[in-house]
């Protein structure tokens, strides 16, 4: 029998950045807060300390800070008609586990999503007509526009300590930010970080083409920093071990670093690791939650937890499938395109980019930032480029970045190059400090069958379903991947390289190698409970005490990183209800 | 080829399989394994252990070779072996990610298609040892001989044919499990000396990775397009 415990105002589920930002909001408001997260305590000291954490086995290949399949993962196929098969490794992406979730090993790519995005449907039937927009492709508004949302924007970056320079500061231009990007209330609260040397050959070539380039905007501190809350960063020390680690420098803004020890000093909020969260319990109207149902993993003891709110924070692939397991909101049927939970997956189609390799120049790939870098908004955020020719809906970024060097991962060698062997390893030894790549980051517009639901077949270790994800890569994909990987590879030509590779095209998906942990939809937000599953603050329509807070909320994917508008979402969201749904239970309008 | 003597040829020079298991079961420090690297004249200066806990004296062997023809020595670095490629392969096969920790090992069971992923029931560990066994009899029906006794170049073509699909295996998907060989000696050359690889840092003096120390905020501005050249440093030196 489960162990009932004592009501609290509000249960968090699963403590990164979104379930950080609720309980330190909530928590400060005075109100009574737990926290369950299902992995462990993390802090930078012991855990992230050199030289251990500089381990790429450890960390970049064998996972050790991200969530463990053996215990629950998901299955995957292309369509509905192939059987689905479980995820058995982590490859594609990796969500977190343990405090501060994924927000401890992200790079810390942080945008404002655009104005187009905010406005999708709207913006293409308007600029385009309404048979632009494929029958099968079911676009949507988000349900607040981007100046309402702009100072949740300006919050995060404040608490994460955003590195960047401003475009637009409330309509005036700026020289050196990004010339498509939406109104800002003032700048970036650092100063963009120094360029590499293969950024800075790419910002030229770029220039030269008649292009806007910009520092891309970055959670790693250019310089020692104290957050409005009084949080402190170090200054990033461009180690390249940044993205599947925790920093050591506490130079890559964090939760575990800055919202969860405010919310912890709080003596209205409680943390419980080692806790999952296997159902939240509804009465039986179903249309109130009364709590949540979790099982120590440490003991296996299990527990219920009432509370007045629950709100799901765990990673976005896992806010859906909590709402599916508890029979929150009426599953999706791509058949019969009824139901609305599950439906509106995207991801984050790559492909497009290439390497070059100069004989003459020396990159050394090891200094490295996870998320500095140099990027082009030219053929995604602007409105003038017309999206005629491309034939498709969305578009990409163009950036150079320089990650990382770490050599298990990072051994470039040119086109035809053997895997293995003496050419191999001459051609490895040659190209490793002289090779960059121009990378290409590609929107992804949803389709009716690119969809989750719950596996009839395999289980999770608690017995329950496995999420399953039905999802393919599209024509539309496709179109935007190869018209704007030439965009990239004409730039990257003009830098005259001895070689390069040729841009990829688009293939099926792969669920094998690592592309980004951008999962994005699922549960997503509109202005009506027929088209989404959450309203503007992320509730959820038909279970109003039940917050949904994260990418699952966005109804399609941008051509950029999800966290920007991840955290802005989680302030908003806090806002309402401390300021609103705290005094007067309900649906919000 | 190394410049260790071919374990199964000293295997064979000590006598039963009796020995073998002694051998194996008291690793360097036996006679038999003293006499193998007094034999090995040019053997490097801190000789590598070719004490293995998962890996039988016949999978050793397989091993071992194979490295060779994916690492091979040349003036960059030693081969495979010698720069504790099977060593690492061997503590990585007895240890968590052998034993499959961190997978979802539930059935029911399906093939599935490449874009799927990893769907074998076995460990890794299993499908290493599978994987072993099943390319020593494919080079006993074809050349009449195991992998490791084979020829430098006749062991190249039949890793070759594995990568390429064209050589079949019984029982065990031929190209994965060239693969994951594959992937798994790169970790080990690439990873840090910790792990038993990459000895000496080798791998990472070749392609001038300096190593975890990684404090570059000064760097990023004077060394660009300028090569940084340190001796690199690892977990093991710092620990």
């Amino acid at each position: 029998m489960p162990t009932r415990l004592k009501e609290v105002d509000i249960v968090i589920v699963g403590l990164g950045w979104t379930g950080g930002i609720l309980a330190k909001e909530l928590s400060e408001a005075g109100m009574r807060v737990v926290a369950l997260e299902r992995g462990g305590m993390r802090a930078t000291n012991p855990d992230f300390a050199i030289p251990l954490i500089r381990d790429e086995l450890k960390y970049a290949v064998r996972n050790a800070l991200m969530q463990n399949p053996a215990r629950d993962t998901l299955t995957f196929r292309h369509s509905p008609s192939e059987r689905s098969l479980p995820m058995r490794q982590l490859g594609s992406f990796l969500p977190g586990e343990g405090l501060g979730g994924a927000g401890v090993h992200w790079n810390g790519v942080t945008w404002r999503w655009t104005g187009i995005d905010h406005a999708l449907r709207s913006h293409y039937e308007h600029r385009y007509g309404k048979a632009f927009i494929p029958s099968d492709m079911p676009v949507q508004d988000w349900p607040m526009t981007y100046a309402e949302l702009e100072p949740y924007y300006d919050r995060f970056e404040r608490t994460a300590g955003v590195s960047g320079k401003a475009g637009n500061v409330r309509g005036e231009k700026q020289d050196g930010g990004n010339f498509f990007e939406q109104p800002r209330d003032r700048e970036y609260p650092l100063p963009a970080l120094e360029n590499s040397y293969s950024q800075m050959l790419f910002r030229d070539a770029a220039l030269q083409a008649g292009y806007h380039p910009f520092p891309r905007p970055c959670a790693n501190a250019s310089r020692a920093y104290t957050n409005p809350d009084g949080s402190r960063l170090g200054a990033c020390v461009y180690c390249g071990h940044c993205e599947r680690f925790g920093c050591e420098a506490n130079a890559k803004g964090s939760p575990h670093i800055t919202v969860i020890p405010k919310a912890m000093a709080q003596p209205t909020f409680e943390l419980r690791t080692h806790s999952w969260v296997t159902k939240v319990l509804l009465d039986s109207t179903k249309k109130k939650a009364i709590g949540v149902a979790y099982t120590d993993v440490s003991t296996g003891q299990e527990y219920e937890q009432p509370a007045s709110i629950v709100a799901l924070c765990a990673y976005a692939i896992n806010n859906v499938h909590l709402m599916l397991l508890s029979g929150i909101g009426t599953p999706y049927d791509p058949v019969a395109q009824k139901g609305i939970v599950g439906r509106n997956y995207c991801y984050q189609p790559g492909g497009g980019g290439v390497t070059l390799f100069f004989e003459d120049k020396i990159f050394n790939p090891f200094m490295a930032s996870g998320a500095f870098g140099v990027a082009l908004d030219d053929f995604h955020a602007s409105d003038q480029f017309d999206r005629t020719a491309m034939g498709a809906i969305g578009g990409a970024t163009i950036a150079v970045g320089q990650s990382n060097g770490r050599p298990i991962g990072y051994r470039p060698v040119p086109a035809g190059t053997p895997r293995w062997g003496a050419e191999w390893k001459k051609a490895t030894a040659k190209w490793y400090l002289r090779a960059m790549n121009v990378g290409v980051t590609a929107s992804n517009m949803p389709n009716r069958y690119n969809a989750y639901d719950l596996d009839p077949a395999y289980k999770n270790v608690f017995g329950q379903p496995l999420l399953r994800l039905t999802y393919n890569f599209l024509e539309n994909d496709r179109k935007v991947v190869g018209y704007i990987g030439q965009k990239a590879a004409e730039i990257a030509r003009s830098m005259k390289p001895t070689s390069m590779t040729n841009p990829g095209t688009l293939g099926d998906y792969n669920i094998v190698p690592y592309q980004s942990t951008h999962n994005t939809g699922g549960a997503i937000m509109g202005a009506s409970p027929k088209d989404s599953a959450v309203n503007r603050y992320l509730q959820s329509w038909d279970v109003p005490n039940v917050f949904v807070v994260g990418a699952n909320a966005f109804p399609h994917n941008s051509a950029y990183n999800p966290t920007g508008p991840v955290g802005a979402l989680a302030y908003w969201t806090a806002d309402a209800i401390k300021k609103r749904f705290r005094n007067r239970p309900g649906l919000l309008t | 080829m190394s410049d260790h003597p071919n374990r199964r040829d000293f295997l064979r020079t000590v006598g039963t399989v009796g020995a073998t298991g002694i051998a194996a079961a008291v690793g360097a420090e036996s006679p038999a394994d003293a006499q193998a690297q007094t034999a090995a004249k040019a053997a490097p200066a801190a000789a590598v252990s070719h004490a293995y806990t998962f890996l039988t004296a016949p999978e050793a062997a397989f091993i071992e070779a194979a490295v060779d023809r994916l690492i091979p020595a040349d003036d960059l670095t030693p081969g495979g072996t010698d720069c504790g490629v099977a060593t690492f392969i061997d503590r990585q096969l007895a240890g968590a990610w052998g034993s499959g920790d961190r997978m979802y090992m539930q059935g029911p069971w399906d093939k599935g298609v490449p874009t799927q992923g990893y769907q074998s029931p076995m460990t890794p560990a299993e499908f290493f040892r599978a994987g072993i066994a099943a390319t020593n009899a494919y080079c006993r029906k074809t050349l009449q001989k195991e992998f490791d006794r084979l020829a430098a170049d006749q062991q190249v073509k039949v890793l070759q044919d594995m990568e390429q699909g064209r050589a079949a295996l019984d029982g065990v998907p031929a190209q994965e499990f060239f693969n994951l060989l594959l992937q798994t000696a790169m970790q080990g050359f690439f990873a840090d000396p910790v792990y038993g690889g990459n000895r000496d840092k080798v791998a990472w003096k070749m392609i001038g990775f300096p190593g975890v120390i990684a404090i570059y905020s000064e760097h990023i501005k004077t060394y660009r397009n300028k090569k940084y050249d340190v001796e690199p440093k690892s977990i093991l030196d710092l620990s």
